[in-house]
């Protein structure tokens, strides 16, 4: 089971003055319950790629095989392909039209001719997955806060049953907690129901704290493919086509070009936090913290196990 | 000169509506009073002025304000009324770089809408350059003096041409010809966007928009820019050139700012950061004094810099590092000089 992109281009208006390659010969696999990354500068062609992954745009040239199926063959059934594969949208609140929330979810799977009892079954599941409060089940879409909206809109792709979740930039404008519950949600999703999630992200710390798999686009072309730490190392060439990498990141770099020779492959703040207290220990420099400071990191990993 | 033509005529507003606070209003709350700007509720209003005499002019002054978002059913009964900003005061000073930090919801955009003259107090009052923004024929005024971009780069441009578009304001002005072409030129310079002065703006990328939706403001010579969540929707790239063109306007040009946000790492160098919740002011200070309260900051569904995280948690540890670390410089220096105080290297 899985997706493969087998040397896909993308042209924009194709023999113009305009002629745009958004898509250059991208051949990659995106295999069965990943959780994925998608970073890449405004017009680096992440929109583009995630739009073919589903059916909504045709490659130029390529061809796509949705678990070993060429989805461009004749009889092959987009529509099929978008129930498994389900895409969240930029500001998809936009996108909410129904007079209630539940209704709004529903539409997805009554289009798709489900029995009453399983469009309720559908529905119910999506909104408790995304963490809508019940008493918000009957109110108008449109009342709700921006966060709430957002759990809206992707329980509505959620009621799909996808396969695959493609979720593009959901925390834009979001606040810090607002951000955090989003994505903290679709983790759960991901680890519970073991679908597929490719994130895409302006935010490199949020990639970094999330993904188990980054691809770095760049014109058209996935330039890095791996774990956020083999991506990060290269956090210059990733600030030559306009990315960076997360704050701590630089800031262990800062901390060793100052001649003290800690580990640099570090991007999350819990990841600095146990390497610089590590770091600290093993030359007897953490004070009187040292014994005190081995048990209450274990404490808290173990509660961070619980969430 | 204009700061003294406004004095002139406030004293004016001021002279015309004192009789009628000896004599109160019993217009039914909501209704308007015909030919007058004022309504029922705003002659509570009144009691809230400034004192110009004994106070320099801010470039914002925000007494005592609330604004409630009424909803109102079929028949224009209220259905339900929401507070969204509820007793603020705040001053900001000509030249400052202030930062408005605060949730969804928490009332930041709001107060931004009011200092442009889109949204009218329902208690209290907002002067902009010393011009209130209820003086209804003077909203123009108001927004040439503080200028505001927005959050989606694709809704503020409108000409097919970037120059055209800078010049798009000062048009409207009716500043004359020769002097739109110059004040394109500079604000286009100003933004570091003058080799893009021909180009079509959607050929352009998030960042570089927001410039120009930066520059429009600048030709037209204001004194303030207010950004609500200008950054929102861009990239690393186009979030560094849209904070690095706006604090350069504030260091050369002067320019009082005020950034809204939700990028903590965008305000560390603001020279004052206020954070809103629940339509209220509930911190302000030094970006390093506000980012001091890591406890409070997250309880009100806002963060800190990974930089000030990261020392908060080893704080915790029982690692002495001092308050107030908000660059990963500082963070460098302060762990550095833990090192060498606990003995250094061996």
């Amino acid at each position: 089971m899985s997706i493969r992109l087998e040397d896909v281009s993308y042209v924009y208006s194709s023999g113009t003055a305009y002629e745009m390659h958004a898509l250059n010969s991208v051949t990659l696999e995106i295999k069965d319950g990943q959780f994925i990354g998608l970073i890449g500068h405004t017009g680096s062609g992440k929109s583009t790629l995630i739009q073919h992954l589903n059916g909504l745009v045709r490659a130029s040239s390529g061809t796509i095989y949705y678990n070993d199926q060429n989805i461009y063959a004749e009889g092959f059934s987009m529509k099929e392909l978008r129930s498994h594969v389900g895409l969240v949208f930029q500001y998809p609140e936009h996108q909410l039209f129904e007079t209630t929330v539940k209704k709004d979810v529903e539409f997805g799977p009554r289009n798709l001719g489900l029995s009453e009892e399983e469009i309720a079954k559908r529905t119910e599941d999506a909104l408790t997955m995304v963490g809508m409060p019940e008493e918000l089940y009957e109110a108008s879409p449109f009342e709700l806060s921006g966060g709430q909206k957002r759990r809206a809109a992707i329980a509505g792709v959620l009621a799909m049953e996808p396969e695959v979740l493609i979720l593009d930039e959901p925390t834009a404008g979001l606040d810090p907690k607002g951000r955090d519950e989003i994505l903290d949600q679709v983790a759960r999703i991901h680890k519970e129901r073991g679908i597929t999630v490719i994130l895409v992200s302006h935010s490199m710390e949020d990639v970094a704290k999330y993904v188990d798999r980054l691809i770095v686009m760049n014109h058209g072309c996935p330039v890095y493919d791996g774990t956020p730490k083999e991506v990060f190392a290269h956090y210059k060439e990733l600030e030559g086509i306009g990315l960076a990498a997360p704050q701590v990141t630089y800031l262990m770099h800062d901390i060793k070009a100052r001649g003290l020779e800690v580990p640099t492959d570090v991007t999350t703040v819990a990841e600095a936090k146990d390497a610089l207290l590590g770091w600290l220990k093993k030359r007897g420099l953490c004070e009187n913290a040292c014994g005190r400071e081995q048990s209450l990191t274990e404490m808290e990993q173990e509660a961070g196990h619980d969430t | 000169m204009i700061g003294g033509q406004d004095k002139l005529r406030k004293r004016q507003l001021r002279e015309e509506t004192a009789p009628e606070e000896t004599a109160p209003e019993k217009t039914a709350p909501g209704s308007t009073s015909s030919g007058s700007t004022s309504s029922g509720k705003r002659s509570s209003v009144r009691t809230v002025y400034r004192n110009e005499e004994s106070e320099p002019m801010k470039m914002i002054d925000i007494k005592k304000l609330i604004y409630e978002y009424t909803r109102r059913d079929d028949e224009g009964n209220i259905e339900s009324v929401n507070r969204a900003v509820d007793g603020v005061d705040l001053d900001i000073e000509k030249g400052d770089f202030v930062a408005i930090l605060g949730h969804n919801g928490s009332g930041k955009s709001t107060i931004a809408k009011h200092i442009n003259a889109i949204l009218m107090p329902t208690e209290g009052a907002v002067w902009v350059d010393g011009i209130d923004t209820r003086e209804e024929e003077r909203v123009w005024d108001v927004r040439q003096a503080a200028g505001m971009v927005f959050q989606n780069p694709d809704n503020q441009i409108i000409a097919t041409v970037v120059e055209e578009d800078v010049g798009f304001g000062p048009e409207n002005m009716g500043v004359p010809t020769e002097e739109i072409w110059k004040r394109v030129e500079q604000s286009l310079r100003a933004v570091g966007m003058i080799e893009y002065r021909y180009h079509s703006p959607n050929k352009l990328s998030g960042g570089q928009k927001q410039r120009v939706a930066i520059a429009g403001l600048m030709a037209m010579k204001p004194q303030c820019i207010v950004l609500d969540e200008p950054t929102a929707m861009l990239d690393p790239n186009g979030r560094r050139e849209v904070i690095k063109t706006v604090r350069e306007l504030n260091q050369k040009e002067g320019i009082t700012v005020l950034l809204i946000t939700h990028y903590m790492d965008e305000v560390t160098s603001a020279d004052k950061v206020i954070v809103m919740d629940e339509g209220k002011v509930v911190m302000q200070g030094t970006p390093r004094e506000v980012f001091s309260r890591v406890d409070e900051l997250k309880a009100r569904r806002l963060d800190v810099p990974q930089a000030t995280e990261l020392a908060w948690e080893l704080k915790k540890e029982g690692i002495n590092l001092p308050d107030g670390i908000l660059t990963v410089e500082d963070f460098g220096k302060a762990f550095e000089e833990y090192v060498n105080t606990n003995g250094g290297l061996k």
